[in-house]
């Protein structure tokens, strides 16, 4: 990695109106648009159909999680962190909670940090299936891919909804541990859905890998330079994809992750094509985490038994943490005055931020791969605006 | 790894000007900060980028926050001579904080996988004087964020390529995550209110609704 | 009408007999087209409907139409934010009449969990009529095709003629509401006051 990154932002300065300045066009694509993922606009100008400048423009779906966070307690929050990613409510649940853990000093038992490790790779399954459907969908596979995705999905929220009675806001992690104990039968049941997930894998990539539209549209477009990416705060699959090895699970070793045997895949050339594959790879390590979680789980507490939730208090203090959630870094940062209510409740958006480079990916293409292009950076608006 | 002191003695050694401040935290987290002060928080930033020791290459996370006038009394020990040698007394002192906003910077070292290093910045106070130097010439990931200090909190960064409204539209006059916002009036509180919520529930009833 | 006695016996004799009106409803409401439209959450319980599990298209309506002029329904999946608000009444004003809007989920409805937020618009029936709203946060699949049969039962019972038809047959009743604009603190207006009143609250203890 070199020292010297460019790092002024890029900016073009647009013809003055009149003189030549009729071939540009300026089209606002958004809020509502059948291929932006949710209520997100771009203002595109165009040279005939190719980018000069795309200027992303959010808040349309600014809920004011940080304010709202901010007026209740500590335990409140947990629901509302649902709502963020609303695809991974599991892992929004699993940052809150290890920003508070670090910030009152709780600690897990071990049968809950299995359990959250077993949730959190379902929900890396059941999102990253996810984008590669819209992602297909976006470049002209209406239907078909996006279908076989929802139908794994489906199996995996059918795990969610025994285990936490919600298909998608699952509100199950707490402080110090977890809400519930697993039903009686949910570990024979996640093996048994873990044992399809690589035949569905072969079926999605034997149908598409090799496809030659998919090769075309993807291949070189929108490609990603590792210094850059650093520079600009991409993280997740989308730096991964570009070839710089960074991903919390091995670096922060949060929950046990180190326990487990799993490798990190990286692209090398950061372009759509590795955006997708890496996260198709992904699915595959996932697999093995679950495979070993899921043989090994321990029996033992789920909960902390000093743990207080309701009437919680921390002391006076800050602290910020983060894991590696399946779109990138996911971190909260609580500042607490040592009221049932934390001052200060941030999100770090891995979403919101892997947009900063949108402008350098697109610029040059045409309006075709942007859309591409948005569909592999993989946002959702919920965490996007917040 | 280095530790925060040894950071700061770096950092004062290679820009002599610069006035630092560690921020103990009490939490257990123990995640210190460093304060920097506005005139050379860009050339300390660009050298926790650069160095090749440190290389604080990704700057993960910046935010706001607002910290209004407050006043306090706290306990201190005080060694006072008394005849025979030095004894400690507890005494009440009253500490003050003036309204101010402050940008905390969440810095990670991706080459040398170490951190967090937190640096914050702080304004003058809350209206006239709440200019920073934007950190975005050095990381671009603080692009988006320091445009949502600057919707939410209302800090304005100077050198920022950019710097316009990101959440709430143009138009929009206040900055919403202040202490002190008070947020429209549209909508029927709880079924049941009570203590301050009654207030404001009878408040917000009286214009459309009086009983 | 027909006598219903009548209407079985010709059934049996295979000569099926109805009523213009209801011969109407019937072709409308098995062919409601949605606008592909999703704000938030409750937007991937609506793409989860159409897909093959729950399969929307056993009532007709799996034809998502990007197009505000080619769409019969607006399902406001999701929060609206005060940003958003303008966009959604523009979206309904330039979609042809007879069309109808389903609220989906709390935050449609009213606000939900982010009632207390400064940036949320607390229902969208300050701003456009609803002609069903489902409960949820988000509400399951099954309660949007819930809604969805709902809403084939009012289009069922609408009559062609007489005091009592639907708006899109009174040409003196709008079609069109005021879009709001973006203001220095709020929308501006922040409510339709022809539309949408506050409700009257009484309280024994206030």
């Amino acid at each position: 990695m070199k020292p010297e990154v460019e790092t002024t932002v890029p900016r073009v300065e647009l013809r003055p109106k009149d003189a030549a300045a009729g071939q540009w066009l300026e089209v606002a694509m958004g809020p509502h648009h059948p291929s932006t993922h949710g209520v997100f606009r771009m203002d595109v100008v165009l040279d005939g159909e190719r980018i000069v400048q795309l200027k992303p423009v959010f808040g349309y779906l600014h809920r004011n999680h940080e304010k709202l966070g901010e007026g209740m307690s500590y335990l409140a929050s947990i629901p509302y962190t649902d709502r963020l990613d609303y695809f991974c409510s599991l892992t929004n649940n699993w940052a809150y909670t290890l920003a508070v853990e670090k910030l009152a000093g709780l600690t897990v038992p071990e049968r809950a940090e299995y359990i959250r490790i077993i949730t959190a790779e379902l929900t890396r399954l059941q999102n990253h299936a996810c984008l590669a459907g819209f992602l297909l969908q976006d470049l002209g596979a209406t239907g078909t891919p996006l279908m076989y995705a929802f139908r794994e999905r489906e199996k995996i929220l059918d795990l969610f909804e025994a285990l936490t009675g919600a298909r998608m806001m699952c509100n199950y992690m707490r402080f110090g541990g977890c809400r519930c104990d697993l039903p009686e039968d949910w570990v024979p049941r996640a093996k048994k859905v873990v044992a399809e997930t690589p035949r569905f894998i072969d079926e999605f990539e034997n149908l598409l890998a090799t496809n030659e539209i998919l090769l075309a549209r993807t291949q070189g477009v929108g490609a990603l330079p590792a210094a850059l990416a650093v520079n600009a705060g991409i993280t997740g699959p989308m730096l991964r994809a570009s070839g710089v090895n960074y991903d919390l699970r091995k670096v922060d070793r949060y929950g046990l992750y180190d326990r487990f045997a799993f490798k990190v895949p990286l692209g090398a050339h950061g372009d759509t094509y590795d955006r997708y594959f890496v996260r198709m790879l992904e699915m595959r390590e996932s697999v093995k985490i679950l495979e070993q979680a899921l043989a090994t789980i321990p029996d033992g507490p789920i909960i902390d038994p000093k743990t207080r939730l309701r009437g919680f208090r921390p002391k006076g203090g800050e602290a910020y943490g983060r894991i590696e959630a399946p779109k990138g870094e996911l971190g909260f940062y609580l500042i607490s005055d040592g009221g049932p209510n934390p001052y200060r409740y941030r999100i770090r958006p891995p979403s919101l931020i892997n947009l900063t480079v949108l402008e350098d990916l697109c610029r040059g293409h045409t309006v075709a791969d942007a859309v591409a292009i948005l569909g592999s950076v993989d946002i959702v608006l919920g965490e996007v605006d917040r | 790894m280095f530790s925060l002191e040894e950071i700061k003695s770096r950092l004062e050694a290679a820009i002599p000007t610069a006035r630092l401040e560690i921020v103990a935290n009490p939490s257990p987290s123990g995640q210190h900060s460093l304060r920097v002060d506005r005139d050379s928080a860009v050339a300390v930033a660009r050298l926790l980028r650069d160095h090749a020791e440190l290389r604080f290459d990704y700057c993960s996370n910046v935010t706001g926050v607002d910290w209004l006038a407050a006043e306090w009394t706290e306990k201190v020990k005080i060694k006072q001579p008394v005849e025979g040698g030095e004894q400690e007394i507890e005494a009440t002192r009253t500490a003050r904080r003036p309204a101010h906003l402050e940008v905390v910077y969440h810095l990670y070292s991706m080459e040398h996988r170490q951190g967090p290093l937190i640096l914050r910045l702080c304004t003058g106070d809350r209206t006239a004087d709440s200019h920073l130097p934007s950190l975005t010439p050095i990381w671009r990931s603080c692009e988006f964020q320091e445009r949502e200090v600057f919707d939410l909190f209302g800090v304005h960064f100077d050198g920022h390529p950019d710097l316009r409204r990101i959440f709430m539209w143009d138009e929009f006059k206040d900055f919403p995550m202040r202490k002190d916002y008070v947020e429209p009036d549209d909508y029927e509180y709880e079924p049941t209110p009570h203590d301050e919520v009654l207030a404001k529930a009878r408040k917000h009833q009286l214009p459309e609704a009086p009983t | 009408m027909m006598d219903a006695g009548l209407k079985s016996e010709l059934q049996k004799q295979g000569v099926f007999t109805t009523t213009l009106e209801s011969l109407y409803n019937w072709g409308r409401r098995n062919s409601i087209w949605p606008l592909q439209f999703g704000l938030a959450c409750c937007a991937i319980e609506m793409i989860a409907t159409t897909m093959a599990r729950y399969d929307l298209a056993r009532f007709g309506a799996e034809v998502f139409r990007p197009s505000p002029r080619q769409a019969d329904l607006m399902i406001v999946a999701g929060t609206v934010t005060k940003k958003m608000a303008p966009q959604v009444v523009r979206l309904y004003n330039q979609m042809a009449e007879p069309k109808y809007v389903i609220a989906m989920g709390a935050c449609a409805i009213s606000g939900g969990p982010f009632k207390q937020g400064y940036n949320v618009l607390k229902g969208i029936d300050r701003f456009i009529p609803v002609d069903v709203h489902i409960p949820g946060c988000p509400p399951r699949p099954e309660a949007l095709i819930h809604a969805f049969m709902t809403l084939q039962q009012q289009i069922a019972a609408q009559e062609l003629t007489g005091p009592r038809r639907p708006r899109h047959l009174q040409p003196e009743l709008p079609s069109e509401f005021p879009v709001p604009r973006y203001g220095d603190h709020d929308l501006v207006p922040p409510k339709n006051p022809d539309r949408w009143t506050a409700p009257a609250i009484s309280r024994s203890n206030s």
